[in-house]
């Protein structure tokens, strides 16, 4: 049985059989302000999102990306990052935010970055719903305007009950550059 | 419904290995999932990962980590224009029964429009030497990745390491 991506450091063992693809999206030609999954099926346990990110961020390398859950665009997020950029570890604390954020995981400029984020329990209505992230960037040290790599653990938390149906990805600056995709898989439970 | 996540490939180490090949993989997925549980036989041993037998300095990394050697520290590096995404050096403390897990999530591998990149996950838990870290890879090439080479960079990979590659299928 394979040890899923980030769920293996929860010890989390996950029967192939239990892994589903739901839906897959690839940025077109001429970008996305925005990457959303809607009517996500609540016949599953938990959600997983991967894929790679660039945005059309000008004069830099990094960016960063957004979630909101279900279109709500509330003050009902809260994030927190460890980021380690090659040269300084830092941690931000983000509270009472419209987003759950991923910070430093986004390539622009011609650089990818890669991103896992888990969803746990995203259609129980008892309890707030709790978002992991593993995420990362490397631009071979060639930057621009001195933003090179980082690689993030985040959490992220949204003070709500209801069952997740949709997930919205958003730049912090700019599109979604063409060739970014994010796939939406399920875990049975 | 199709099956989404699969193993393509598993090897067992019956004898000492210098390096482990994956090769002819199928472009039919859309990540690939590599999970190795090694044995180490000497202090300071690193696992190197090539793709497509490439040794030229198209590999680059960014790391994030915490470690016990015996004292706790942590720290981030970059690496750049290397001939391999190498684990750090802690990984691989000489222990000739405790395995070191590594995760590598190797996204997008079959599309031939990006640079490739790797999520990765380390372990160490050596009595004296541990280790959690995580590490992202860049491989600056656009082309499909049929082929993953594992070195041991410092000795062999023990009897009893495994090396499970998975494919996952997006719709």
């Amino acid at each position: 049985m394979p040890i899923l991506g980030i769920f293996a450091s929860s010890q989390f063992v996950i029967p192939p059989v239990s892994y589903e693809s739901i839906a897959t999206t690839t940025v077109g030609g001429g970008g996305t302000a925005s990457i959303t999954f809607s009517s996500i099926p609540s016949t599953y346990t938990h959600l997983q999102i991967r894929g790679i990110l660039q945005s059309a961020r000008p004069t830099f390398s990094r960016d960063e990306y957004k979630i909101t859950i279900n279109s709500d665009t509330g003050t009902n997020y809260s994030s927190h990052n460890i980021i380690g950029d090659g040269s300084s570890l830092g941690a931000n604390s983000e509270t009472s935010r419209a987003y759950i954020l991923s910070q430093d995981t986004v390539g622009s400029n011609g650089w990818w970055g890669a991103t896992i984020v888990d969803f746990l329990d995203y259609k129980n209505t008892n309890k707030n719903k709790t978002v992991r992230i593993l995420a990362g960037l490397d631009t071979n040290g060639a930057g621009v305007s001195g933003a090179n790599g980082a690689m993030t653990f985040s959490s992220g938390l949204w003070q709500n009950t209801s069952a997740i149906t949709s997930i919205t990805f958003t730049a912090s600056t700019g599109n979604w550059n063409q060739y970014s995709q994010l796939a939406l898989y399920g875990i049975k439970g | 419904m199709p099956i989404t996540y699969e193993p393509i490939a598993t090897q067992t180490l019956g004898s000492t290995a210098a390096t482990v090949t994956f090769s002819s993989i199928p472009s039919t997925y859309t990540d690939l999932v590599l999970v190795t549980n090694y044995i180490a036989t000497s202090l300071g041993n690193t696992v190197n990962m090539t793709f497509n037998s490439d040794t030229a300095s198209n590999y680059s990394r960014t790391y994030i980590g915490a470690w016990a050697a015996p004292t706790a520290s942590s720290g981030t590096t970059r690496f750049t224009s290397r001939n391999n995404i190498s684990c750090f050096w802690q990984v691989g403390a000489a222990s000739t029964t405790t395995p070191n897990p590594m995760i590598y999530n190797i996204m997008n591998y079959s599309n031939t429009t990006t640079y490739k990149t790797v999520l990765s996950r380390f372990n160490t838990m050596a009595a004296t030497l541990s280790e959690v870290s995580a590490e992202i890879g860049l491989w600056r090439t656009n082309s499909a990745i049929n082929r993953i080479d594992l070195t041991s960079s410092a000795t062999t990979f023990a009897i009893g390491s495994t090396f499970t590659l998975y494919g996952i299928k997006a719709a």
